[in-house]
């Protein structure tokens, strides 16, 4: 009873405070900084849902931007096509209204996130027979074939993309609250998983497969479920970056996305939440802080990005965390213990 | 009247735990093992041997599923595992060791432990991130699981150093003690006491001998030296060339012949 009253305090908590943040930071922050936070945000829910799958599950996917791309034109193929079709039907699905555009954000997110979720886990079926670098390729061919498809879908836009997206978010000032909402809920479900039992069985496949299987863990299953569940977080902030832009195009998901999560991921130590969040963070206010270098910023940018691999290859912060309580040893009741 | 019933136990048939029958396994040209038949009972402490590539490790993984059997039947308590994926064989109740350590090298010792508690999770994934109190009472129940195994394979003051940092010894012993967190009918040894002193293996095999009392293993253990099954085991196999060539009492092994040509090559 007491750990449910803690946890509905915690949750109350954790929502007044990121809407007063977000009421707060729309009306003081200057704009450009408002938009590097926002990235950071989104960037720090790719990294944090890439790190199920690579550092925690031991599967190398290098194709994340495909499910964010999923996650971000299905959401906003609900608001701009679909939810058109049917609002003269349901007029409580009316936007406008903050209760209106709150329920189509949650419908959007739920439809996002359910069509990246099956996309990983078709992508996910060939990491049961394929390992390392030949499962990098084909997650990697995944992406790109999103890619060409937005590319040559004309009535998801071509390569101009999806303009004019009702933002959602942004109605009352809550773009930071809804993404740092799942910021928050990427990390706990992240850390959860990986203090239960259960979640220990994730870890094992990543460190000796076939050991794993002979404890009894069924590493298809495992495998398959982080896929599901990385690709589907990945696809909630698609969704929400779809709607705070207001305009995406297949640019976005590009290559060049998939590897910048991926470099996040093995950068901050894969396995490790906290260093996927803190290198997120760095990857993207980094090439910002280099702004004014102008024209010499992205060869600066990878030369940082080298040494920090050189120097420290197994990522800031290997596999260890900050701020997860280890699993303390009690004390056994019994008087067994030698002295 | 159970106490009776259980008395009288030695009278009644009992099933026996596994039965390989006329099993083959070919590499190739090669027969790894060839029609071998073998047969546990209940609460047995059983030794195969034989000499370097007899099959030994070969019959390991025919039981666990690793590999599938070219002909012939493994049958564990009475139900064919021919087909079967090895974590549901594993999940039936048969666990192993590997003779060349396989621990999940990053991950601490009680961890390794827990990972084998998971057959006895009640809680769902989605319990797991919700955390909820079923997982809270769970994970806890698991974790005294796995440190109560600790302790009885005296490991409980390196619980928490990391798996690949332990001496040598140490990690053939957690190989074991996470086999036993699985809490199998039938437990596989592979070779535990491989590379050890003479004097670590006595202490190794008195250790098997306890957890076999305190757990209520049957044990199938692979060794290649002679001397350390025959204090221990009550019965042995003995393999060479993936062929059958003894089995009996240590006493008749250690004077039957073929297994001395066998060991000393003539
Ligand atoms: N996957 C495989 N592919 C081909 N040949 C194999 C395979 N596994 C085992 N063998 C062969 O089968 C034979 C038996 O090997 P096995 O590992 O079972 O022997 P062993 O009795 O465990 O030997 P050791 O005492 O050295 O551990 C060997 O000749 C080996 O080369
Ligand atoms: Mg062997």
């Amino acid at each position: 009873m007491r750990i449910l009253l803690l946890r509905v305090i915690a949750i109350l908590v954790t929502f007044i405070g990121l809407y007063m943040l977000s009421q707060f930071v729309t009306y003081q922050m200057d704009p450009y900084y408002f938009q590097v936070l926002i990235e950071c945000g989104v960037y720090i829910i790719l990294a944090v849902s890439l790190n199920l799958i690579n550092g925690i599950t031991g599967q190398f996917s290098i194709g994340h931007a495909g499910f964010f791309a999923v996650g971000a034109y299905v959401g906003a193929a609900w608001t701009m096509i679909w939810q058109p079709m049917v609002v003269g039907r349901y007029s409580f699905l009316q936007m406008g209204t903050l209760h209106g555009d709150i329920l189509n954000l949650l419908i959007a997110l739920v439809l996002g996130m359910i069509s990246a979720g099956m996309a990983g886990f078709v992508v996910g079926l060939p990491s049961l027979r394929l390992r390392g670098d030949y499962l990098a390729i084909a997650t990697l061919g995944f992406a790109e074939v999103i890619y060409v498809l937005l590319l040559n879908i004309n009535s998801v836009g071509g390569a101009r993309g999806l303009n004019g997206i009702p933002t959602l978010i942004s109605s009352g000032n809550l773009a930071l609250f809804w993404i740092f909402l799942f910021v928050i809920i990427s990390i706990v479900l992240s850390r959860n998983i990986m203090q239960s039992v259960r979640g220990l069985t994730w870890l094992s496949v990543r460190e000796d497969e076939i050991a794993a299987d002979a404890m009894g863990v069924d590493t298809t299953k495992v495998k398959v479920t982080a896929f599901v569940i990385g690709s589907a977080l990945a696809g909630a902030a698609g969704v929400l970056y779809a709607h705070f832009l207001t305009g995406i195009s297949p640019d976005i998901f590009s290559m060049n996305t998939s590897i910048l999560i991926t470099t996040m991921v093995v950068l901050g130590g894969s396995g490790s939440v906290t260093g996927s969040v803190i290198a997120a963070t760095v990857l993207i206010v980094l090439p910002e802080m280099l702004r004014f270098l102008k024209n010499d910023r992205m060869v600066i940018y990878s030369v940082l990005l080298i040494v920090m691999m050189l120097t420290r290859p197994q990522g800031i912060f290997g596999t260890k965390e900050i701020g997860f309580p280890k699993w303390r040893r009690k004390q056994p009741k019994t008087e067994g213990r030698s002295a | 009247m159970e106490a009776q019933t259980a008395e009288d136990g030695g009278a009644i048939r009992i099933m026996s735990v596994l039965e390989i029958r006329d099993v083959t396994k070919k590499f190739g040209g090669l027969a790894a093992v060839s029609g071998l038949n073998l047969i546990i009972e209940p609460g047995e402490l059983l030794g195969l041997i034989g000499p370097n590539g007899a099959g030994k490790t070969t019959v390991f993984n025919l039981i666990t599923g690793v590999y599938k059997p070219s002909s012939g039947d493994v049958i564990f308590q009475g139900r064919r595992l021919n087909g079967l994926r090895s974590c549901r064989i594993a999940s039936l109740g048969i666990c192993r060791t590997f003779q060349n350590i396989r621990l999940f090298k990053q991950l601490n010792v009680l961890d390794n432990v827990r990972i084998a508690t998971h057959l006895h999770t009640k809680a769902n994934l989605l319990d797991s991130i919700l955390r909820n109190t079923r997982l809270l009472n769970n994970d806890r129940e698991l974790t005294e699981f796995s440190l109560m195994i600790l302790r009885s394979l005296k490991l409980e003051d390196v619980s928490d150093q990391r798996s690949s940092d332990l001496p040598y010894g140490l990690q053939r012993r957690l190989e074991i003690a996470r086999a036993i967190a699985t809490k199998p009918k039938l437990l596989l040894l592979d070779e535990p006491a491989a590379g050890m002193n003479p004097q670590e293996k006595v202490e190794l095999m008195e250790l098997v001998r306890c957890v076999r009392r305190d757990f209520h293993l049957t044990i199938l253990l692979i060794e290649h030296d002679m001397r350390v099954v025959m204090g221990i085991c009550e019965r042995i196999y003995v393999l060479d060339y993936g062929e059958l060539i003894a089995e009996g009492k240590p006493e008749v092994i250690r004077k039957d012949p073929q297994v001395l040509s066998a060991y000393l090559g003539e």
